[in-house]
């Protein structure tokens, strides 16, 4: 359908024949800037007021706005030529203001009649981001069906994710030699989603390391995620049975310092030798740092961001890697809880949900060049598209 | 060749050379070094979070401009070192809760406006498209790319027949992704590393100009 209406499209009308238009120039006399309009600024939080006007004619070098407040007339602004709209954000809310724009040329200046007076205030929504609240209440609403699906007990089918597979393999390994695991949940703060994926990701890894009796170092860079690590990781060991196998120095704080904290891991990787290495969460530029390291000492390593630019590193130096949503899904992977899958299965079928949303909003709005269909070319509207 | 007579640039290159050691090996020198880095960006990191954070937004409006709402973040901040008392370590759930729950909310509108509207923005075919023919190539490719992406991250179906000639699509546009940006990444990583080595040569030893 797609392919079939771009080659249409692209053909396209013919186009009009080109005429003669050479005529003596008109003498133009400056005029004054026509339609100036002045409106509170839509969907804003206040003290802002837009304003809009044409230009009367091309011989306008620069235009004038001018302000009368409580403080009296005032120019605020000298705009070039091209610019006909000025945003003014020194207003204060609720008080009155009317605008004058001039045209001026050389020694000539213009001035249009003051615009009706008006004043600004906050919205309390903003319109423009209808199609974020139409999303997420869809959303919301999948998540919700499929949790309760879960929870009736319907299998949900996940596929196989190569890196998690290895988890299972990776804390036996470290069980068998007898060397630690470390886990770092990332850089991030507790409020990036990668962060949350790895600390649920996190509680899994703990479970099994519990299980297995084997010995668990999880360094962090942020507070709170330390604090909400070591509840995890605590609560983790409890439901494996064993809560007095919980080391309460086995979750720890490095430093909030982005190369300090590498630097302390590269040291603890070396010194340790752990079996194996999980880098979970968001990275930035130590990522590199971690994993060369950490591919140095021998150890399995099993790497996850979200993060486009740190991803062709750890794909490099680990041994498996969870690209983006991946690491989202692993959670729910590992454990198996109706809760994580039902959110899973709402995810996936979110995605084909905008894969329809792409098609059919491509095939619409490339409909809406034909004249008959041209109502099409609203939904432009709807996505925010110029 | 004109070496530095700066205390600070000496301590500093000996500090930068201790931590290239790791280059060789881990040894005593480095240990030093990111011990004292450690400690240092603690300490500092402590005066920034009390100068910057504690002190303007919470001493501030709380004690000397007697705004009492500041209250409820003083008493959630305290929760925090309520786990240094068993009896009352249950206390830091509700900062935790209270901060994640924040989170949540702050990163999931967010993440829909950056991530998937922008994204679906981006991907749509507008009749603008045939304004050229190159950008009318990379709107195609671009769909397609997308489309393809997308469909490796879909976990309910096993990869076979249509979606997995589909998703492997996706791989392909996945990795010249991730090439580029490996390139792009590491000529700044290399940047930095002239940016230290100006420092040793040029600063510290005066040997280039």
């Amino acid at each position: 359908m797609i392919p079939f209406l771009i080659l249409l499209l692209a053909a396209g009308p013919a186009a009009p024949p080109a005429t003669d238009t050479a005529a003596p120039p008109p003498v133009q006399r400056l005029a004054a800037p026509a339609g100036v309009k002045a409106f509170d600024t839509p969907n804003d939080q206040g003290k802002s007021i837009t304003l809009r006007w044409s230009a009367g004619d091309a011989l306008a070098q620069a235009w004038l706005v001018e302000r009368t407040g409580p403080e009296g007339p005032k120019v605020i602004s000298t705009n070039a030529a091209g610019d006909i709209g000025y945003l003014d954000e020194d207003v204060k809310d609720r008080i009155l203001y009317a605008y004058r724009i001039a045209a001026v040329a050389g020694a000539d200046t213009v001035w249009s009649g003051p615009t009706p007076a008006v004043s600004s205030s906050p919205q309390v929504f903003n319109t423009a981001r209808m199609n974020i609240l139409i999303a997420m209440v869809v959303f919301f609403m999948l998540v919700v069906y499929y949790i309760e699906t879960a929870k009736k007990g319907k299998n949900l089918f996940v596929r196989r994710i190569a890196g998690l597979d290895a988890v299972e393999e990776a804390v036996g390994r470290a069980t068998e030699m007898g060397k630690p695991i470390i886990y770092v949940p990332g850089l991030g703060s507790v409020a990036d989603l990668a962060t949350i994926a790895s600390l649920n990701i996190l509680g899994e890894v703990a479970k099994k390391v519990a299980q297995y009796d084997s010995a668990l170092l999880v360094p962090n860079r942020d507070p709170i995620v330390y604090t909400v690590a070591r509840e995890m990781v605590k609560e983790s060991y409890a439901k494996a049975g064993r809560p007095d196998a919980f080391k309460q120095d086995s979750v720890f704080f490095v430093t909030d310092q982005q190369f300090a904290f590498a630097a302390a891991v590269d040291g603890l990787m070396v010194r340790e030798k752990p079996a194996t290495n999980f880098f979970l969460g968001m990275f930035w530029a130590e990522s590199l740092i971690l994993a060369e390291t950490g591919a140095q000492t021998g150890a399995i390593q099993i790497a996850g961001t979200d993060q486009v630019f740190q991803l062709p590193f750890f794909i490099t130096a680990c041994d498996y890697t969870l690209i983006g949503e991946e690491l989202y899904a692993a959670s729910a992977y590992l454990s198996r809880e109706p809760l994580l899958l039902g959110s899973l299965k709402a995810q996936d079928y979110g995605k084909l949900l905008i894969l329809v949303v792409v098609v059919v909003g491509s095939v619409l709005l490339l409909l809406s060049k034909v004249p008959a269909f041209s109502v099409f070319s609203h939904i432009a509207g709807f996505f925010n598209i110029n | 060749m004109h070496v530095s007579h700066s205390l600070l640039t000496w301590v500093a290159a000996i500090l930068t050379i201790g931590i290239f050691s790791f280059l060789w090996k881990d040894n005593p020198f480095y240990k030093f070094c990111e011990h004292l880095f450690v400690g240092v960006s603690i300490g500092y990191g402590i005066a920034v979070t009390w100068y910057n954070g504690v002190y303007p937004d919470l001493v501030t409006p709380l004690f000397r401009q007697g705004k009492p709402l500041y209250i409820i973040p003083l008493v959630l901040g305290l929760c925090y070192f309520c786990r240094f008392i068993p009896r009352v370590s249950w206390l830091i759930r509700f900062p935790m809760a209270f901060t994640i729950g924040w989170g949540m909310g702050v990163a999931i509108p967010a993440n829909f406006q950056t991530s998937i509207v922008k994204q679906i923005q981006g991907t749509l075919l507008t009749p603008a498209i045939f304004a050229r023919w190159d950008v009318l190539l990379w709107a195609i490719i671009s769909f397609v790319g997308v489309i393809c992406t997308v469909f490796y991250f879909f976990f309910s179906r096993e990869h076979k027949g249509a979606l997995r000639l589909a998703s492997q699509t996706g791989v392909v546009y996945l990795m010249v992704g991730f090439g580029a940006s490996f390139g792009y990444t590491v000529m700044a990583r290399m940047s930095l590393l002239i940016g230290r080595l100006q420092f040793i040569l040029r600063d510290w030893l005066g040997v280039i100009k």
